[in-house]
């Protein structure tokens, strides 16, 4: 019998380490694959019952915070509110038990949760001290800024970003449709489940933060592109070349001319084709005087197919098409933003910016400290560089230009009384019967006679009419409104 | 030893789940040695000459389990606290009152009647219920609820034991040729047959495959052992098999189980959902795990019972995992070796059918969790939450200890003659 007995335990000694080799599948080989299964959110949950900080706004207004559940028999101790709810709904992001975290949650969930390097070193001596080890984050958003925007944009499709073009730092993003987080976030099972469903299939896709994650046309805007390529290659200059006095221009190896708005006659020289936005000369700028080769590369310049080195999560590349060959028509359209260009309202804001900041675009961000729970500063943002696209002197012209566009051009609406201020508005055509467009304004303003202060773009989605004195009307007063709100909060102009 | 690394682990999960010691370590400090002391002190005085491995390995799986218990849900924690002490108790009494196995050996057939019934009580109307699990393997007495199915199989583990000590020479030569083959006579197949019907019932009626699945098998390799003829492992396989093809063919809660074993990614949020979760846990937990208490899994269905190996995987990681792995490796080690060193064939017989009872069922339940088998819910000896197996493995375990110490002390009285000779 003994020798069964034996055989007996070589069988389940071979079982057992089956099952050993089974575990290590499924502990080591597996592990990545099964950690980054979309329905695994043992991470998040784990973080749900641990202290997690807060996130302020840059003028001190609590956007999320962990509070304890009401509710003492539910398996989570803590929750997730959003005060302020829909206004910061794409910045904050949702942080759900059931469909992981976005927004600032995901970015900066090593430092709410006090897990990254610095905090777990510096939280070693509380070991045996009940403190949480969080970290407070807090973003250069302001509030003050967000609700401006919101009240203006009202019920309209779009996005506003204000900046400041000095830092990168990002003072307001408002887009609608927005969303409450409060929902996806809630403990409740079904309350969860349906407002992801509902907003999943919501128009306008508002759990996107469209100021980042969504491009459009940027229209007339991208005529600043082309200025700046053009400065910046010395093809262009205030005075040379003059563009001549037609309605419409016809690219080589097309018999397809592009019209002017209204078929109206326009030309000359720089600022003047600025200030009244002139399809037919920077058509011609951007195939003739630039070229191909100078055009692709200087959108480049401009952050366009390059990734943001914002710090949110999966931002959206602008495009400018690179396949364009000898065909002069395809990089006529482009020159003036049609075609295939398509920019993040972030774009936009970070080229008036560039043009603001002496040339330099800095790297887009929205932190702006994170401070433990006593109050010491774990770590702080500090600026740094993200393009040159323009020299100080190229940027200076068109500095000038811009302004001319605010004084006596298409942006006249964004004018503020006692304050320098350029722009430049788009209207990106979608359609003609009925004419439809997306009404773009981007710009800069500050105290007179020193760098601006703030950038900010505007985008308001499929507005009826296409002229271009339509981006003036609709944009150019919620550019102006969020400007000046921007402007009061840094002690103004 | 065991002890210590018990209370520190309990420590360190309190830490880990409210960042704090926890408030009641003095007490459980105390409770805890005094259990396992007791227990120890329990077997040098009335097994001095039983197998020492054993009992500080399971004092090390049941310690680990109620902190892992502990981390979960702290009412849990506080039922098994007082399960563990009754089983204790119940180790303790064992030891104490079956002084030789083989007094056992004449009760078999009050045994198998015992076994047989307590397997079919929760089939009498108004007794039997089912606790949400989708089986129906409870009984209602008053205010004690228990798992009878627990107690029948050490129950039938004697009976079987005693029956092949006595009838396997018979079964053993009897010959049925058929053709070519040779087969054990057609009125010892009867035993077999009727352990299959019983295996059916349950399977069929209670809904519960792990345990079917067990006391066939434990039937089985007891009668295999016992007579050495191979045939009985290839015809109950056979039998086996037949039943489980029928079963998955015929019966909706078997079908589940295969089907999700087979690709639970079909219905990640339905039947697959609590092993997939338990995946996600064990992977989650990697080579290190999460830290004792820092589990927090809450979502996985049962998992302070069917489930708890992958909460420990979780935890502690595949060091963890393999830990449990080679404690009920030890465990099994020095089960058989007690049966191979007895010289009483219903000792050894018994011994060998106690090992399985443990080794086996704690693989049907860790295959289930990694799907190398299809899940069956049956408890992790030692380690999960439930009282009516904690205390029959405790029971187990002392007749495993008593054998063990019948052998050494037989050694020692021989060795005493030889030198008196």
């Amino acid at each position: 019998m003994n020798r069964n007995i034996m055989k007996l335990g070589v069988v389940l000694v071979v079982l057992y380490v089956a099952l050993f080799a089974k575990l290590n599948w499924i502990q080591v080989v597996d592990k990545n694959s099964l950690d980054s299964n979309p329905l695994n959110t043992a991470q998040v949950r784990r973080d749900f019952n641990r202290p997690r900080g807060t996130i302020l706004t840059a003028d001190g207004t609590v956007i999320a915070q962990s509070v304890a559940n009401p509710d003492t028999s539910s398996e989570f101790k803590r929750m997730r509110v959003y005060p302020e709810g829909e206004l910061f709904g794409q910045t904050t992001g949702y942080f759900s038990f059931r469909y992981g975290s976005s927004g600032l949650e995901r970015q900066y969930n090593d430092e709410l949760s006090g897990s990254t390097f610095d905090q777990q070193v510096k939280g070693f001596g509380d070991l045996f001290v009940a403190r949480e080890n969080v970290g407070n984050v807090s973003i250069s958003l302001r509030k003050d800024v967000q609700e401006t925007a919101r009240s203006q944009l009202g019920n309209r499709e779009g996005s506003v970003v204000v900046l400041d073009p000095r830092t990168g730092a990002i003072l307001g993003s408002w887009s609608w449709p927005s969303y409450d987080p409060n929902t996806v976030s809630s403990l409740d099972k079904t309350i969860a489940a349906t407002s992801w469903k509902f907003l999943n299939a919501a128009p306008g896709v508002p759990m996107r933060a469209h100021f980042y994650q969504d491009r459009y046309f940027p229209g007339s805007t991208f005529k600043v592109v082309t200025s700046g390529v053009g400065l910046q290659t010395a093809k262009v200059t205030n005075t040379e070349p003059v563009y001549p006095y037609v309605n419409g221009y016809t690219p080589e190896g097309t018999n397809k001319p592009i019209m002017n708005f209204g078929g109206e006659t326009c030309g000359g020289t720089l600022p003047e084709i600025l200030r009244v936005s002139c399809n037919s000369s920077f058509a011609q700028m951007g195939a003739e005087t630039i070229g191909a080769v100078d055009m692709v590369a200087g959108a480049g310049s401009f952050g366009f197919n390059a990734t943001v080195p914002i710090d949110m999560p999966e931002p959206v590349k602008s495009v400018f098409p690179t396949n364009l060959g000898n065909n002069q028509a395809k990089l006529a359209m482009s020159s003036i933003g049609q075609n295939d260009v398509q920019a993040t309202p972030l774009q936009m804001a970070m080229v008036a910016g560039a043009v603001a900041n002496g040339g330099v675009i800095m790297k887009p961000h929205v932190l702006f400290e994170v401070r433990n729970v006593q109050g010491d500063v774990v770590s702080s943002y500090a600026p740094s560089k993200w393009l040159t696209p323009m020299s100080s002197a190229s940027a200076a012209t068109l500095f000038d230009d811009m302004v001319g566009v605010v004084k006596g051009g298409t942006a006249t609406g964004m004018a503020i009384q006692g304050c320098t201020v350029g722009g430049k508005t788009g209207t990106a055509q979608l359609g003609t019967d009925p004419p439809k467009s997306h009404t773009w304004i981007m710009g800069f303003a500050g105290p007179p006679g020193k760098p601006p202060t703030v950038a900010v773009a505007v985008v308001v989605l499929n507005q009826s009419g296409g002229s271009e004195a339509t981006g003036g009307r609709v944009a150019a007063p919620i550019a102006k409104a969020v400007l000046q709100t921007a402007l009061a909060a840094q002690g103004g102009c | 030893m065991t002890v210590v690394i018990v209370c520190a682990a309990y420590v360190l999960a309190s830490l880990g789940s409210d960042s704090r010691i926890p408030a009641n370590i003095i007490p459980f400090l105390i409770a805890v040695i005094a259990l396992f002391m007791g227990a120890h002190f329990a077997v040098r005085k009335l097994a001095p000459g039983a197998d020492p491995i054993l009992l500080p390995t399971v004092t090390l799986l049941n310690g680990l389990g109620y902190v892992v218990i502990a981390g979960l849900n702290e009412k849990l924690a506080a039922a098994q606290a007082t399960w563990t002490a009754i089983a204790i108790l119940g180790f303790v009494l064992t030891l104490w009152w079956v002084k030789r196995p083989r007094d056992l050996e004449r009760y078999r057939y009050t045994f198998a009647l015992v076994g047989i019934g307590l397997l079919l009580l929760p089939l009498v109307p108004g007794l039997g219920y089912d606790a949400g699990s989708g089986s129906k393997i409870w009984v209602k007495l008053g205010p004690i609820n228990f798992q009878p199915g627990e107690v029948a199989k050490v129950a039938l583990a004697i009976f079987f034991a005693a029956y092949l000590a006595d009838q396997r020479e018979l079964i053993a030569t009897s010959q049925w040729k058929i053709g070519p083959l040779r087969l054990p006579h057609p009125k010892y197949l009867g035993p077999v047959l009727i352990a299959w019907g019983i295996t059916l019932l349950v399977m069929f009626y209670q809904k519960d495959l792990g345990s079917s699945l067990l006391f066939f098998g434990l039937f089985l390799v007891m009668i295999w052992v016992a007579t050495q003829r191979t045939s009985f492992l290839v015809i109950g396989g056979g039998l086996f098999a037949a039943g489980a093809v029928f079963a998955w063919r015929t019966l909706d809660h078997v079908k589940v189980r295969v089907d999700i074993w087979l690709d639970p990614w079909k219905t990640p949020s339905g039947n697959g959902y609590q092993i997939i979760q338990g995946m996600f846990a064990m992977s989650f937990g990697g080579l290190t795990g999460t830290g004792l208490g820092r589990g927090g899994d809450t979502r996985i269905p049962a998992a302070e019972n069917d489930f708890i190996f992958a909460v420990i995987a979780e935890e502690l990681g595949l060091v963890g995992g393999s830990l449990i792995i080679i404690a009920y490796l030890l465990v099994i080690g020095s089960g058989l070796r007690i049966a191979a060193d007895t010289d009483q064939v219903f000792d050894k017989l018994l011994a060998t059918g106690f090992t399985l009872l443990l080794g086996l069922q704690a693989f049907i339940i860790v295959a289930g969790v990694l799907r190398l088998l299809p899940l069956t819910g049956v408890a992790l000896p030692f380690i999960s939450y439930g009282g009516s197996s904690l205390v029959m493995n405790y029971v187990i375990l002392a007749l495993l200890l008593r054998i063990s110490d019948q052998t050494s002390k037989r050694a020692i009285n021989r060795a005493a003659a030889e030198v008196a000779a």
